[in-house]
């Protein structure tokens, strides 16, 4: 395991958990994508030391082929996931026009209810009153 | 190569490429059908099997050597759940195909619903820690489309939580293999046990940390349920009966196993402390709401708090209890949702300040919501009192007076909740108005009636049967508690 690919790895899951954390769909894609890489380089790494090629008629070992198949297996669900998470965005886009994530209906029932309360109204937001 | 094990979980998914060619709705609804009994008479074998001659059954797909192959285990939890999921998916795609919504007449209902199928046998059956994940990827992916189907705007954006939140759940739980391959070398289940226990304690705290957080995401434990009760009342009732069901325990599977057979006895009291806090945090959340299918969301998170609390007790008597509540409560959950599910169907909604006097409408529909609301909260005669019973039983042999207190005290707010539903929506003015020349609400949804009295038919048998399937629970529990029994079988066959 090199320290270049151990850096390689801190920095994709830093950046990709920086990403998370925005409201903007796009921006959760593209971190989704670097953890989702990130994750893959780490299990990449912890397999065996890096062996010979595995040509027909040349000596040495070849690497633990288990890392392999697992990242390969991996990628191609990452690739599904992200592939879904873009055409979730794109449906967002159309009814919404934008790709921010929303709150939840009722959490914005809530601080709304508490909203009046606090400004002493006390006629609290009905449940069908809230555009959703 | 035992072909009944590799079934359940192969049938679906040659079903679902099967469907997604023809596209014609009556085709595949008839190719759903014969995929899911294919696999229900394959489950009944291994469950048969496992029971009778005791044997925890073992197969390497394809017949490749132990290192390579994807190997699938059934052991008698594994075996029971997978009978109980495979059942629960039949009568759901039933009522789904009664409740004549739109998102079962799009072509790639059916094609989804078999994958998940697939993936949720597969999930029980798996043998090693990646194949879990890749099963909870084959669950998850069908979920999302299922939840998304008819795309509109209320779906896409609750959906949006849950993709996500699910997505950050499959990296926890694909970075937590990864590490414990860098410090085994390996990812079966089988051979795990030994080379963890050779580990330094703070490595191995760390790998069931992660592992931990990753099912806790899936199983809904607090304070990793926030997705849950956003993302389910959006979904159709035949979708949310599934997943109330089936997605969450799954969870509590993947977790019950890792704790009892990889990190046994690691994080105990971490355990019992969040389940007394899911129990309370969720009950509180089901009681606040104004509308069936949020607090019936709230109430599956309440719910999740009493199998973890088995989880943390361990012991024998704690562990077959937590897999006779598993049993109890998936059809229950089930049946309550397909209950609403009826309920919206005739109404439109299900709100409380739009529904209401529906028992004087229809006595056996306000009967077929009791037996599973009562089994829930935890009420004799019904299973749930079984099961609770146990679990509170084991609580006091284990000397844990505190859990106990605040899940007798879970139970109460649950019921105090099922009495809300019950004022709201059974109780009151007949709202809203039936339609002229209306027969009664059931004779009118003929096949959702039928696969919901199925269902809470099943509910009471587990209640009538309860000696045997607690017999067989108790074995269960011997098994989990000694791991030796599963590392055996799998690395002596």
């Amino acid at each position: 395991m090199s320290a270049a690919l151990v850096l390689l790895v801190a920095v994709l899951f830093s950046a990709g958990t920086y990403l998370l954390l925005h409201r903007s769909l796009t921006r959760i894609v593209l971190g989704v994508g670097l953890l989702g890489n990130g994750v893959n380089v780490l299990i990449v790494t912890s397999g065996s030391r890096p062996g010979a090629a595995p040509i027909i008629g040349r000596d040495g070992t070849p690497t633990d082929s288990v890392p392999q198949a697992l990242v390969l297996t991996a990628i191609v669900i990452g690739f599904a996931l992200v592939s879904f998470l873009v055409a979730l965005a794109w449906r967002n886009w159309t009814i919404d026009g934008n790709d921010s994530v929303e709150d939840d209906v009722e959490d914005r029932r809530v601080a709304r209810e508490e909203a009046a309360l606090e400004a002493g109204r006390g006629d609290v937001a009905h449940h069908e009153d809230v555009e959703p | 190569m035992n072909v009944w094990l590799a079934l359940p979980l192969t049938a679906p998914l040659i079903g679902a490429a099967l469907s997604i060619i023809v596209r014609r709705l009556m085709v595949q609804r008839a190719i759903s059908f014969v995929a899911l009994a294919t696999s229900l008479v394959a489950a009944t074998v291994v469950v048969a099997r496992v029971a009778i001659d005791d044997e925890v059954l073992v197969t390497r797909l394809a017949g490749w050597p132990a290192a390579v192959a994807i190997t699938l285990v059934a052991d008698r939890l594994s075996a029971l759940l997978l009978v109980v999921a495979v059942v629960v998916l039949c009568v759901v795609l039933a009522f789904a195909i009664g409740q004549r919504a739109t998102d079962e007449r799009s072509t790639f209902y059916h094609p989804t619903y078999l994958v998940l199928a697939a993936g949720i046998a597969q999930a029980f059956l798996a043998g090693d820690l990646f194949n879990l994940f890749v099963a909870f990827e084959l669950l998850l992916m069908a979920s999302y489309v299922l939840l998304t189907l008819e795309g509109t705007d209320a779906q896409i954006r609750s959906g949006t939580t849950y993709v996500v939140l699910n997505v950050v759940e499959s990296i926890v739980l694909l970075t937590a293999v990864g590490l414990v391959f860098a410090a085994t070398g390996t990812v079966s289940m089988a051979e795990l046990p030994a080379r963890l226990a050779e580990l330094p304690d703070g490595v191995r705290t760390g790998l069931n940390l992660l592992l931990l957080v990753a099912f806790g995401i899936k199983a809904a434990v607090f304070p990793l349920f926030f997705w849950l009760p956003d993302a389910y009342p959006t979904a159709p009732s035949s979708v949310t009966a599934v997943f109330a069901g089936l997605l969450t325990k799954v969870g509590v599977y993947a977790m019950l196993r890792t704790q009892t057979l990889l990190f046994p006895g690691g994080f105990d009291t971490l355990l019992v402390v969040v389940a007394g806090l899911t129990m309370i945090v969720g009950v509180l959340g089901a009681i606040s709401h104004a509308e069936m299918k949020r607090i019936l969301s709230f109430h599956i998170v309440s719910q999740i708090g009493y199998m973890v609390m088995g989880i943390g007790l361990g012991g024998e008597a704690a562990l077959a209890a937590t897999v006779f509540y598993l049993l109890h409560h998936i059809p229950v959950k089930s049946s309550l949702f397909l209950v609403q599910g009826v309920i919206e169907r005739e109404t439109g909604t299900s709100a409380f300040d739009k529904v209401g006097g529906l028992a004087r409408r229809s006595g056996v529909l306000a009967v077929l919501f009791l037996i599973p609301a009562l089994s829930l909260a935890g009420l004799p005669p019904f299973s749930g009192f079984l099961a609770k019973f146990a679990l509170v039983r084991a609580g006091l042999d284990a000397e844990q007076y505190v859990i106990v207190a605040v899940a007798l005290a879970g139970s109460l707010l649950t019921l105090v909740s099922m009495t809300k539903i019950w004022t709201g929506v059974f109780w009151g003015e007949v709202r809203p108005e039936p339609p002229e020349g209306r027969v009664g609400v059931l004779r009118h949804h003929r096949a959702m009636t039928t696969a919901t009295v199925v269902m809470i038919a099943g509910t009471v048998a587990i209640a009538a049967l309860a000696g045997p399937l607690y017999h067989y629970a108790t074995k269960a529990g011997a098994q989990l508690v000694d791991p030796s029994i599963y590392v055996v079988a799998v690395l002596g066959s």
